[in-house]
């Protein structure tokens, strides 16, 4: 089916097939039609609007005027939003290989080995994409917790201070941790539906060429699915560079530590509802999705696997 | 073509890898044991939370019933409000948005029309293109219109889901022969009637996959409704335990019982979703894979 209908869609829009028929064309709209209205008024709409509305600025005395790229020019030079933007950075750096790392590796099991544990294990590790991520977030701030949390009880027993994951020392791997526990599960998923969809009989060959489990899944298995844990790294990139609500629902846990302008979407949410900001904050969110676009385009432009995915 | 590969993958020699199994058990008890904290703990009250017993298992006193019913009582019943209000976005926007994404996908697939491949361009673009960026501008401009503050603010955004278009659109091209449809059309069957019984029933797996992630979604959000709604008897469930959360943690010592509601309220909100996510496991698997597929 994949061969028969790929060169259609790619090769003959180009020419013009003989009578492109009008009724055609208005078939064709009236099915997309809909969602364009859509996307007209809630993605381009807004996205015009914002980058309108941050080209301007509100003063107390003045009012409102036309300052073109200064909102742009403060947020690059704003400690705030590149000390948010520096987080969430490094937060990607080490938290995307983590996830996919511990997703590929139970994908890969579970694939291997079927055993009634397994498969109900593979519901277990999926259950917390079930759970929103707020909700995550608050189970975790309680273990996390000094009064209801596990961790002072378990390492009262073995008699040293427990770990403070809501401490500035370790709010960052407190926060990895949640995220990988959230996420993992449903990349493992996405990975798992791949690696079965693989045909066995390439397994076979590869035995009787005599390549063992490791060189199995190493050489066959991780090139075969490579579309899809490409699919899951731009997802990952995408919910990582605007995360905020796990550490907006964390921070009346740890007051101290997470503060308002921890990542660069909490400092928009805090300059356009806490200080009525507007302007700035449709600028910051203008620069953080113009960061997210360009630099997930150009990943994938420079993975050359575009093609693959899209 | 997924039944095919399923009961390929099913053919497979079962394998016991026992150090394997004990890892991945390992790893099940990780990802297990924040619901183990919750469902033991949403059986104390506040002397039973705070009384300094073991936090991972049960006190000496259950009362499952008495915090439920503190649950729904507290405050004239607001978290059974913020449920049913989580049940309507996550119902209207998760319809909504694949009803959309179903009808584009499959214009997308199935119709040679002026811009089509510039369109579908721009959809693609567009799951680049991070959801809480629009947060903000969108309540701009319904504040513009008087949308902030109602149902409409949390319900309309949602309908917007290029992924679920990307999802249907790959899968109508590759699941929908065009022989069929060119077949059902000379019997004399309109476009709309074609879309309706024949494609529509083959594209089956992908609409469920793609509505349980939208209602999800919606389900989850938790950025969108926090800034457009103002009034709490419209919150979802995330927003309201979200504030719970800020007021027990604000003062800590007077608010002991609103710990334990807050417990509570967390295990009776995710047992929807994840009673949904197991009875319907055979329809969204199936769709899944095809998010990855060339």
């Amino acid at each position: 089916m994949i061969e028969k209908s790929a060169p259609r869609t790619q090769e003959k829009t180009h020419k013009i097939r003989g009578k492109v028929r009008l009724r055609e064309h208005l078939m064709g709209w009236l099915f997309v039609g809909p969602f364009g209205i859509v996307f007209l008024a809630l993605l381009i709409a807004p996205l015009a609007y914002a980058l309108y509305l941050s080209l301007f600025q509100k003063k107390l005395i003045g009012g409102t005027s036309f300052v073109f790229l200064d909102n742009y020019v403060k947020a690059f030079t704003d400690p705030s939003f590149l000390s948010g933007s520096w987080f969430v950075i490094r937060f990607s750096l080490v938290s995307i290989p983590l996830q996919i790392i511990v997703a590929l590796a139970l994908a890969l099991i579970l694939d291997a080995v079927t055993s009634m544990f397994t498969r109900f294990s593979r519901l277990m590790i999926f259950l917390p994409y079930a759970i929103p991520t707020v909700i995550g977030a608050v189970m975790w701030g309680f273990l996390y917790s000094k009064s209801f949390g596990p961790l002072s009880d378990i390492f009262g027993l073995l008699g040293t201070a427990p770990p403070d994951f809501l401490g500035s020392n370790l709010i960052f791997y407190g926060l990895v941790n949640v995220v990988t526990w959230q996420w993992a599960g449903y990349y493992m998923i996405i990975l798992y539906a791949a690696l079965q969809g693989i045909d066995p009989a390439l397994y076979e060959a590869a035995r009787m060429d005599g390549a063992g489990k490791w060189q199995v899944a190493l050489r066959i298995k991780i090139p075969l699915i490579a579309p899809a844990l490409l699919l899951i790294l731009v997802f990952s990139l995408i919910g990582t560079l605007q995360f905020f609500n796990e550490p907006q629902i964390l921070r009346s846990l740890a007051a101290g530590t997470i503060g308002p302008d921890f990542t660069p979407n909490m400092y928009a949410y805090q300059q356009a509802f806490a200080l009525a900001n507007f302007n700035y904050g449709s600028a910051i969110s203008f620069a953080l999705g113009g960061i997210v676009f360009v630099g997930v385009y150009a990943f994938l432009f420079f993975t050359r696997k575009r093609r693959s995915f899209l | 073509m997924t039944s095919d590969r399923s009961k390929a993958g099913a053919r497979r020699r079962p394998q016991r890898h026992l150090p394997l199994q004990v890892l991945v058990g390992f790893l099940v008890v990780y990802f297990l044991v924040p619901f183990w904290w919750v469902i033991v703990n949403s059986s104390k009250d506040a002397p039973g939370l705070f009384g300094g017993g073991n936090t991972l298992w049960f006190a000496e006193r259950i009362d499952y019933f008495g915090n439920l019913e503190q649950l729904f009582t507290y405050d004239n019943g607001i978290y059974g409000r913020w449920i049913l209000n989580s049940t309507l976005y996550a119902l209207a926007g998760g319809v909504g948005a694949t009803v959309l994404a179903v009808m584009a996908g499959y214009g997308f697939a199935k119709y040679r029309f002026a811009a089509r491949r510039f369109s579908f361009s721009l959809v693609l673009g567009a799951l680049m293109v991070p959801a809480t960026a629009l947060v903000i501008p969108t309540f701009m401009m319904f504040s513009e219109f008087g949308l902030t503050n109602t149902i409409w603010a949390v319900i309309l955004p949602s309908l917007l889901n290029p992924f679920g278009v990307y999802l249907m659109h790959v899968y109508a091209r590759d699941a929908v022969p065009d022989e069929i449809l060119d077949a059902a059309r000379a019997d004399g069957a309109g476009e709309i009637r074609t879309f309706l019984q024949v494609a529509f029933p083959l594209m089956r797996p992908a609409v469920v996959t793609v509505l349980l992630l939208s209602a999800v979604a919606s389900w989850n959000n938790y950025f969108l409704p926090l800034a457009m709604l103002s009034d709490n008897r419209l919150f979802p469930v995330t927003v309201g335990l979200g504030l719970w959360q800020g007021i027990a943690s604000a003062n800590n010592a007077g608010s002991t019982s609103l710990w334990s509601l807050i417990i509570m309220g967390a295990l009776v909100s995710v047992i929807p979703l994840v009673i949904a996510f197991f009875t319907l496991q055979r329809h969204w698997r199936g769709g899944l894979s095809v998010g990855g597929l060339r």
